[in-house]
């Protein structure tokens, strides 16, 4: 479902070139959970972004489902976003000025593949029910990030992407939400692919990967 | 659609949850828009007047044909061009005295007047029989029916006891006229066979040359676009829309900052909003969209709001126009759709002006963006150098008006540049203050107070800004009024020398009121004056005539005069002439002006210059006497008295008593007095009120600023608050630091703002009325000032630092829990 080849991306910094990424092979099938673990600035995030259409790749290619993502304008990855990917931040990035409904509801609605009874379901899966119309500002943490991957998951994305979900949340928390997630993406049978710092969270996954000098170890 | 409508939706969503900043937004917009567009009612409305003048019946916008040096000629020279093919139309013109009220007689010839002239087409021909035929009509704009307090149909009688014909209404015709067939203009105006001048119209064919019919004894004048009533009044609309300007700016900083802030705050929900899939095409569009949207619902409030600005000023503006130009405006606002258009659009245009940068970063933001504090601070720093060359270019551009400027344009540029340019380089000079200052610190605290300080600017500098340009326009105009007023008053107080002021209907009366007066034992001396209008090189000169008296030469003020003035000007070959007629014909003492008279040009030599304020005529200061001679239809009407006080009353009440004179035709000295001040106040009371509008905005740019800075203020203070300073401490150091850069900017507005009056004395006025003021400065007003900015300052940042005073501990320790 997901295949990536010879993925490279390289930025300047204070004038001399970082190769972050030089030559990332991978591929991920539907409905397979993979963990990405490597040290701090290894290339993880930029992996990621790199997946999402967030950033540009200088080298390789993309590939989501039957969509070569390297090869998309700017307006084409944000339409691949919108209707494919789920993403998941370490900072949760609900937008403050909307109720957790709304919140929950909102990427679904712009890409126009709103569906009640799945958002429904969602809330109560991630046991929201009581929160609806509380502000992201009124929510725990832990709370938030479990927004944060309902909204995600509200299109029945393809690929649910998430970039260290479980970095802001003490370590019981952390199993919880994630436990919710692998029940969730087992549900709607996208693939899933997280970023972490956790070897104890990476070993649940059905599939661990490190990222080493810019490459898959 | 349905995508941007929930894009649409979310960013909406932020205001809701910011109603404040919300309220800032549109009380900008509202601010500006109204200002901007209260002012251009009044012009307007100034110029719709205009326009109504200057079309009655063929005004300066038709062709003409004058007497070269005499207001009116015979009749015989119209039947002679009309012979000769040429379409002309007669008008005689002049003044009578209705109810106490002077008004403009104008009589027309409707069967000869060219149909495209004026309001000509508008009086039809059923209506001309009744126009024409005894007892004729008097035609009347609405206003001048209401002015005088008559009902249409009835026959006013004139000063002179003559009756005018039944007064009708015609809309659209300017106020103050009254428009009578030409031959009832000359029985009334004691002009039989005369006529002013005659309206040209479209030929049919080519006529025989103007000079093979009349000789030189007619010349032709073409229509000019503009009106001597509208050139004279240029500068005063050109004062009032740099106000409007101005309150129009200081508004968009108010809206810059607003929107600023909101796109800082927003910038994570952009961000999220990318990363959800929506394009940057789609979210940008929409952010304009929401823009203009805001803009058009602000731009109709401020548009309502401008109009009941511009009622209430428009009373006073058309007393000033009244009293400075003799200008009529009627009293009742009303406007044309292009007005409410431009508002809208003035509205939306600013609104996109000062989004401008906020919009730009948001085209360019790239959407995995994340904060860089420390790049932001060095393009902060690069944006100060390239904001002070600016300034320093502004500056340059300024000299270079100063130097080589010749117009009124070039005098406001000049103003402009000044304050452009002082509003530029304010935060630089802010920034080399609170370095010197954190550079001097050795106590933790005084360091973090002059390094937050510095911080804070880049927020703070737009609201700085305005209410360095309020307070210097302030400073600049209430010094220019306040010498104005004083130089004013003295001026007044020598011009006016007499005690008693009369006006006699016509000379018979004038004759027997001083045959009157002669048997008084309570008048000390009867002064007897004239006036005659004149053009000399095609400028319109007022020449007045006064009688050989010790009182004139012992008030009468002078600011230049050769030596034994007085006793050169009763020959009769010598004048005083007004301040602005000696600069706008280039005259100096000795030099010598030659005056068109009847008996042929009348020589004169310049023995003084005299301050004339608040007359746009020019006017040139002859012995009465010698007036009379060279010119016999002078009018002795009018009689000044001197006379004890005490009798004054006493003689006011014999005069009327005997004479049927109305308050207006016998006044003393007060009276006259009182009503010229009455004038020169309401003149300045709508400066005044621009003034206190621009200071009140400035004001709440200040208080937005600080109310939305504060809300982004917590994770600099959480910190100090942890290590143990408490928050009323905080809170104090707060206001410490706002009263600081305030008054910083106070003062440095203080030198500005003399700077504004001194091109507003010495620049402004002189190209804008003729005249230039000594240059006072008045300290206790510059002081009084100061303390305004300060208590403006205190007023705008109590709510946010009481705010932090009460702020619960829960919100500080939020900052570190990273849950904000």
């Amino acid at each position: 479902m997901l295949n990536i080849k010879n993925l490279s991306k390289t930025y300047s910094s204070a004038g001399e070139p970082v190769h972050v990424l030089r030559g990332v092979d991978l591929d991920l099938r539907a409905g397979e959970r993979v963990a990405l673990t490597g040290e701090s600035g290894s290339g993880k995030s930029t992996l990621l972004h790199l997946i999402a259409g967030l950033d540009a790749a200088d080298g390789g290619t993309i590939r989501l489902e039957d969509i070569e993502v390297t090869a998309l304008s700017d307006a084409g990855r944000a339409r691949l976003r919108r209707n494919r990917i789920g993403l998941v931040f370490q900072q949760f990035n609900l937008i403050p000025s909307l109720s957790v409904a709304d919140n929950l509801a909102f990427q679904a609605r712009i890409a126009e593949r709103h569906d009640a009874a799945w958002t429904k379901e969602l809330v109560e899966r991630l046991g929201l029910g009581t929160l609806l119309k509380r502000y992201p500002e009124q929510l725990s943490g832990g709370q938030q990030q479990r927004v944060a991957i309902g909204r995600a998951l509200a299109i029945k994305p393809s690929l649910l992407l998430a970039d260290e979900p479980t970095g802001n949340l003490d370590e019981a928390t952390a199993e919880n939400v994630l436990a919710l997630t692998r029940d969730l993406v087992t549900r709607t049978g996208c693939g899933f692919l997280m970023v972490t710092h956790s070897l104890h969270l990476a070993a649940t996954l059905d599939r661990h990967l490190t990222l080493h000098a810019g490459r898959i170890a | 659609m349905r995508r941007a409508l929930w894009v649409l939706a979310v960013l909406l969503s932020h205001w809701r949850r910011h109603k404040m900043q919300f309220a800032t937004l549109l009380v900008g917009l509202i601010a500006a828009t109204a200002l901007w567009s209260g002012v251009q009612a009044i012009n307007q409305q100034a110029r719709t007047a205009y326009d109504r003048a200057a079309a009655t019946f063929g005004g300066a916008r038709t062709a003409m044909l004058v007497a070269p040096d005499a207001a009116t000629f015979p009749q015989e020279l119209y039947v002679k061009l009309r012979r000769a093919g040429w379409p002309v139309s007669p008008t005689l013109e002049g003044r009578v005295q209705v109810n106490g009220r002077s008004l403009r007689l104008l009589g027309i010839e409707p069967v000869t007047l060219p149909v495209e002239i004026g309001n000509a087409p508008r009086l039809g021909a059923s209506d001309l029989s009744s126009f024409v035929a005894p007892p004729g009509q008097t035609l009347v704009a609405p206003e001048t029916l209401s002015d005088l307090q008559e009902a249409e149909g009835a026959s006013v009688p004139i000063s002179n006891g003559a009756k005018l014909p039944p007064l009708r209404v015609l809309p659209h015709l300017a106020p103050g006229v009254l428009v009578v067939d030409i031959g009832v203009a000359q029985r009334l105006l004691n002009k039989p066979d005369q006529v002013s001048r005659l309206l040209i119209g479209q030929p049919k064919s080519k006529p025989a040359a103007l000079a093979s019919v009349v000789g030189d004894q007619l010349q032709r004048v073409e229509p000019t676009a503009e009106t001597e009533l509208e050139r004279l009044t240029d500068s005063f609309h050109l004062n009032l829309t740099a106000f409007g300007l101005l309150s129009f700016f200081v508004g968009l900083f108010i809206v810059n900052s607003a929107v600023g802030l909101a796109f800082e705050q927003r910038l994570p929900m952009l961000r999220t909003l990318r990363a959800c899939g929506a394009s940057a095409r789609l979210v940008n569009t929409v952010l304009v969209v929401e823009l203009v949207a805001l803009a058009l619902v602000a731009g109709l409030i401020g548009l309502v709001c401008g109009y009941f600005i511009a009622a209430v000023l428009l009373s006073d503006v058309a007393a000033s126009l009244r009293g400075l130009y003799g200008a009529q405006i009627p009293g009742q606002l009303s406007l044309r759709p292009e007005w409410w258009f431009a508002g809208i659009g003035i509205s939306i245009a600013g609104a996109l002006v000062a989004a401008t940068t906020s919009l730009i970063k948001a085209i360019r933001m790239p959407v995995l963006t994340t904060a860089q504090p420390r790049a932001w601070q060095q393009r902060q720093r690069r944006w100060l150098v390239l904001q002070s060359l600016a300034a320093c270019a502004v500056f340059a551009v300024g000299l270079l008006l100063l130097g080589y400027g010749q117009s009124l344009i070039a005098g406001f540029g000049l103003l402009a540049a000044l304050m452009l340019g002082a509003a530029l380089i304010l935060p630089a000079l802010l920034e080399l203050l609170l370095l010197a200052g954190q550079r001097a610190a050795r106590r933790p605290l005084a360091l973090w107070f002059w390094a937050d300080s510095r911080q804070q600017l880049s927020g703070l500098s737009l609201a700085l800004m305005a209410l360095l340009l309020a307070l210097a326009v302030n400073v600049g105009v209430s010094t220019m009024v306040e010498t104005f007023s004083r130089t004013f008053l003295g001026w007044l107080d020598g011009r006016l020398a007499a005690d008693v002021y009369i006006n006699a209907s016509d000379n018979g009366q004038g004759v027997a009121i001083r045959n009157w007066l002669k048997e008084r034992s309570d008048v000390q001396a009867v002064l007897s004056g004239g006036r005659a209008d004149t053009q000399v090189q095609g400028q319109p000169v007022e020449l007045l005539g006064l009688p050989d008296h010790a009182l004139y030469r012992e008030r009468w003020p002078l600011l230049e005069a050769a030596p034994q003035a007085w006793t050169r000007l009763v020959p009769g070959n010598a004048a005083f002439i007004s301040e602005q007629l000696s600069r706008r014909l280039n005259v100096r003492i000795g030099d010598v002006i030659e005056v068109p008279a009847p008996g042929g040009n009348w020589e004169l030599d310049i023995v003084g210059i005299y301050a004339d304020y608040g007359n746009p005529k020019g006017q040139l200061t002859v012995n009465v006497a010698a007036l009379i001679r060279q010119f016999p239809q002078t009018p002795q009407t009018r009689i000044g008295l001197i006379v004890a006080k005490e009798n004054i009353p006493g003689l006011i009440g014999a005069l009327q008593k005997q004479f049927a004179l109305d308050d207006r035709s016998v006044a003393d000295q007060a009276t006259v007095k009182a009503e010229s001040i009455r004038i020169f106040n309401r003149t300045f009371a709508v400066t005044s009120a621009l003034n206190a509008f621009t200071l009140g905005v400035a004001g709440i740019a200040l208080f937005t600023s600080l109310l939305t800075l504060a809300n982004s203020r917590l994770p600099q203070l959480a910190p100090l608050w942890a290590i143990g300073i408490t928050r009323p401490h905080l809170a104090a150091i707060e206001l410490t630091k706002t009263l600081s850069v305030a008054l910083f900017t106070a003062l440095l507005a203080v030198p500005l703002g003399l700077l504004v009056a001194w091109c507003l004395i010495a620049i402004v006025n002189v190209k804008a009325f003729g005249w230039r003021l000594p240059f006072h400065i008045f300290p206790l007003q510059l002081v009084e000032l100061v303390a305004v900015a300060l208590v403006a300052s205190m007023l705008a940042a109590l709510l946010p630092v009481i705010r932090l005073a009460r702020m619960q501990p829960a919100n500080l320790v939020k900052v570190f829990a990273n849950e904000r």
